[in-house]
């Protein structure tokens, strides 16, 4: 009989946890990044169901400044796989008009995302949310469970998190208490390529290199997505072939250059390059442990 | 041999050169790879990080800004001196360990050419039961790492043990430093032969020697010069090549635990889930346990369109060609062998809460998709994990280990845990605070089970009852000691005497006198006097009577355990509110004074816990309304609740 591959174990588990909190779930519901991590969480969570639509909404926690082509990803993703899509932007920071540039990447991401979520998950009441993280991410992530669970105030308390043996998950919680479920939790970021690769699983076009206008700053590559992007003296965008291996705000997101215009060749380049895939994430180096402290606050 | 930073720094990452060449060729190799987990057992001493960090350095995963972090690291906080300490790779989350995580589990990835990697890595001294058993519950191997100067410690005995104990077949002896004790042979051969007896003795079979060293990389990744007496494979060759479970669980019969039924529209109705072993076809006959229903198999539906056929470690949706009663919970097996089904089990229970699971309490039990009510009906014997001593236990404390019988609130399909890992285990959950407080593995079923049935009587309790004039019900007076729970209880029995009723009133004095004289008052002992008094109230439920019971009965979960055990709408838990202060006033019989002079241990609201009712049916405000009163209220209630005429809807003649 044939053994199975690691992918189609790895498959074969995510499938397991999407349905094991819809199971035992009130109100399900995907959060949705747009990026590659969220792509594969899509396409899982079609086959889990199949021949049933999804049956959770996926929820963007919009900070208004996502690439242009991220949103029009959002768009055509939520149309093909039949999710419902919901979209919330924090009134707070809508109303403060606020952005990296005037506020810095900390207070931005802060407002945008961190409340923006918890404002979201009480608005509806969802009591179980899809995050795409992966424990290979970065240290802190590698005792993350796939089931972590949330006080009534989003609060992560590391004493408070439950043993996963075998294929058991514990989903039961009190009223107002919720859980963040992590589904490609075993991924590598290798897999994550492979399976987009054999899957033909549709991502943002910025993944590939394609020339774009951009400006070097505090050694990072920044794509002038639009006008709202306040040039320093003496920048001019240029036009450069790159892409990104991350996508976040484009303010805060770091290009490569690169020629990878296709899937394999933008494997090749991943597996032939020499640093690790969160280093073009801004969001990082503010901080030293800042992603440990900001899953403490309620971010993923 | 020493390590220099620099050339390791050239050869950090060597990739093939196949991914240069044709990345297409490179990728459909690798589409093809399997997947092993394991789990690295040892402490930091064993060099168990130095050999992680080797492994992901070896298999290419450690890019240059983590190498160039790890120099850094190691030159500042290295144990190595100026080369490279790989335990730093794995290592080093200071702020994690302030934090106090209790519960560990480190999950690190890796890949070569033939298989991807996880890796459990399980540190930590103090919590290693609770760690070392969750690492452990998905690992197909475990690497158990010896110190070639130390030889075989209390530590590896323990962490064979705990590997042996989980079902882990594939056992890798590493023995680990050979380069401190100049690679000598004789070390070797005399450690692995001092393990091997040890291993007899657990019944450990496939145990395979590796004499490595971490920070030289000795038989690691490539075979060593300096062992030239050694002819067997290298640590990554064995992983790259020994049987993975899941493969050894296709050739079990079929069982699939039903996840979730999907149900889109009246057309059709598939029922999804994990395979737990075996393979599966359409056609195939099939039983749905526990209820034994049998019909065929229909479909294998995936996205990506029908499969011909489905093995162990797959997600799949199937449909059943006939429409039989199957929801969340049951499992779907090859008619031809099929899992037991049983309600009592002889288990091995793993503890992992800081309250010591009670003998007789009532915890949510989940095993694959389904949750049942369990109690724990004996502890049979808790075992040493040094010693394999057996020890007499009465409660489990935090990571202790014990052979216990459990008893379910109703049957369940299973196969013993060797069989089949994910219809055999089983995690523990709290009632109260839904917290996960205990793993274990069923061994078999209790034969009694199997043969023990239910009486079926021809009179029937509503026909006793309906003799007597009245619908039977327990009253259940909870609160503090003094609180005036055997006083209103008296005055509720003779009101209802004066009546012509028929009760009886279980007292807590009483009881303890007779039926449960051999029980103390630690917190174990309460929570099997509460049980016994449930017990013996159904009893008399059942006999028709109005049973009024005064115990203290600190506990929520054992009132909910009495409130389970008896009919919906037969049971009245009345709480007779009495503030402690007011209590220790009146102190009828001088408890509180002798509890609070120390004369008196495990006083309840002095030094043991009153949990008061979250929704109890009657609550008595003392402080409001007196003894008579209360009686008089509780009389009321049943009247109004027509327990005191006999059931109209119930058809006398279809008694006797």
């Amino acid at each position: 009989m044939p053994s199975l591959t690691h992918l189609q174990r790895l498959e074969a588990e995510s499938l397991h946890i999407l349905r094991e909190v819809v199971a035992e779930a009130e109100r399900p519901v995907m959060l949705y990044s747009i990026g590659k991590d969220s792509a594969v969480m899509l396409h899982l969570a079609a086959k889990a169901f199949y021949p049933a639509p999804p049956p959770f909404p996926l929820l963007h926690v919009d900070t208004t400044w996502k690439f242009l082509d991220m949103y029009a990803m959002r768009e055509a993703s939520a149309a093909r796989y039949g999710f419902e899509l919901l979209v919330h932007k924090n009134p707070e920071a809508v109303a403060r008009n606020i952005n990296p540039f005037d506020h810095g990447s900390a207070m931005h991401t802060d407002l945008w995302k961190t409340e923006g979520l918890k404002q979201a998950l009480d608005l509806y009441g969802f009591d179980a949310a899809f995050g795409g993280a992966r424990r290979d991410e970065e240290k802190s992530r590698a005792k993350e469970r796939i089931f972590s669970f949330r006080s009534a105030q989003h609060r992560w308390d590391p004493k408070q998190q439950r043993p996963e043996l075998w294929k058991l998950y514990n989903a039961r919680k009190n009223p107002g208490e919720s859980m963040r479920v992590f589904p490609i939790s075993n991924w590598t970021e290798l897999d994550v390529w492979q399976y987009i690769h054999l899957e033909n699983i549709p991502i943002v076009p910025l993944y590939y290199a394609a020339p774009r206008p951009v400006v070097e700053r505090d050694g990072m590559l920044i794509m002038v997505d639009d006008d709202r992007m306040p040039l320093r003296p003496g920048e001019t965008p240029q036009m450069r072939s790159v892409r990104f291996r991350t996508l976040g705000c484009y303010p805060l997101t770091g290009a490569v250059e690169s020629a990878a215009d296709t899937l394999p060749a933008i494997i090749q380049e991943m597996l032939l390059t020499t640093t690790s895939e969160r280093q073009g994430r801004a969001i990082d180096h503010d901080q030293a442990a800042s992603m440990e402290k900001k899953k403490q606050e309620g971010y993923f | 041999m020493t390590l220099d930073v620099s050339p390791l720094k050239d050869a950090a990452y060597r990739p093939s050169d196949l991914i240069s060449a044709d990345i297409d060729a490179y990728l459909t190799a690798h589409q093809n790879k399997s997947l092993l987990r394991f789990i690295t057992c040892g402490s930091v001493d064993d060099g168990k990080s130095t050999l992680i960090g080797r492994l992901l350095y070896d298999s290419k995963m450690i890019f240059e800004d983590q190498l160039a972090q790890l120099e850094a690291d190691s030159k500042r906080v290295g144990t190595q001196g100026s080369n490279i300490d790989f335990a730093l790779l794995v290592d080093g989350l200071a702020a994690e360990r302030e934090q106090g995580i209790t519960i560990d589990v480190a999950y690190r990835f890796f890949s070569t050419d033939r298989r991807k990697f996880i890796v459990a890595d399980t540190p930590g001294h103090e919590q290693y039961t609770r760690n070392m058993v969750t690492g452990a519950s998905t690992a197909d191997l475990a690497v158990i790492l010896i110190d070639a100067r130390k030889g075989v410690l209390t530590q590896t005995r323990r962490h064979s043990f705990l590997v042996n104990l989980m079902g882990i077949r594939h056992v890798v002896l590493a023995v680990n430093k050979m380069d401190l004790v100049g690679y000598d042979q004789a070390r070797f051969d005399a450690i692995v032969a001092d393990y091997a007896a040890f291993a007899d003795r657990l019944g450990m079979s496939d145990v395979v020697a590796i004499p490595i060293s971490g920070v030289a990389g000795d038989n690691i990744a490539a075979a060593s010069s300096n062992t030239p007496w050694y002819s067997g494979p290298t640590l990554m060759e064995h992983l790259e090549t020994v049987e993975v479970d899941a493969d050894r669980l296709q050739t079990q019969p079929f069982r699939m635990p039903v996840q979730w039924v999907n149900r889109p529209d009246l057309d059709f109705r598939g029922f999804a889930g994990l395979i737990a072993a075996g393979s599966v076809r359409p056609g195939d006959a099939i039983r749905v346990e526990p209820s034994g229903r049998t019909s065929t198999i229909a479909r294998i539906v995936t996205q990506g369109g029908d499969l011909d056929i489905a093995v162990a470690g797959q997600s799949v949706t199937l449909t059943l060609a006939d429409e039989v009663d199957c929801s969340r919970g049951d499992v779907i097996a090859g008619a031809i062998s099929p899992p037991q089904v049983a309600d009592q089990f002889e288990t091995t229970v793993v503890w992992m809460a800081d309250e010591p699971l009670l003998s007789g309490r009532s915890y949510w039990l989940k095993i694959g998709a389904q949750r049942v009510a369990a109690q724990v009906t004996e502890i049979k014997h808790r075992i040493h994990p040094d010693s394999l001593e057996h020890l007499a236990a009465r409660e489990l404390a935090l990571n202790e280990i014990a052979v216990a019988n459990l008893s379910l609130d109703r049957p369940i399909a299973f196969d013993p845990y060797t069989d089949i890992p994910d219809t055999g285990g089983f995690i523990l959950i709290d009632r109260m605070t839904n917290a996960t407080v205990g793993a274990g593995m069923i061994r078999f079923a209790l034969r009694r089970s199997q043969n023990l049935h239910w009486q079926a009587l021809d009179v029937s309790k509503a026909s006793r009852a309906s003799d007597l004039g009245q619908k039977p019900a327990v009253i259940w007076l909870t609160g503090l000691s003094g609180a005036g729970k055997s006083t209103i209880a008296n005055l509720v029995e003779k009101r209802l005497r004066a009546e012509g009723k028929h009760t009886y009133l279980l007292d807590g004095d009483n009881v303890r006198h007779g039926l449960n004289r051999d029980l103390g008052f630690t917190d174990a002992d309460r929570v099997e006097n509460i049980r016994r008094v449930a017990e013996v109230a159904k009893l008399m439920l059942d006999a028709g009577l109005i049973v009024l019971t005064a115990f203290i009965s600190p506990f929520r979960s054992e009132r909910r355990v009495a409130r389970d055990l008896l009919g919906h709408g037969e049971f009245f838990e009345v709480y007779v509110d009495t503030p402690l202060a007011e209590a220790e006033r009146r102190d009828v019989k001088g408890l509180y004074a002798k509890a609070r002079a120390g004369m008196l241990k495990n006083f309840t609201g002095i030094d043991s816990p009153y949990e008061a009712p979250e929704h109890p049916e009657i609550v008595v405000d003392t402080a409001s309304m007196n003894a008579e009163a209360a009686a008089e209220m509780i009389v009321e209630r049943l009247r109004l609740g027509g327990y005191l005429r006999a059931d109209p809807s119930f058809d006398a003649g279809g008694g006797v």
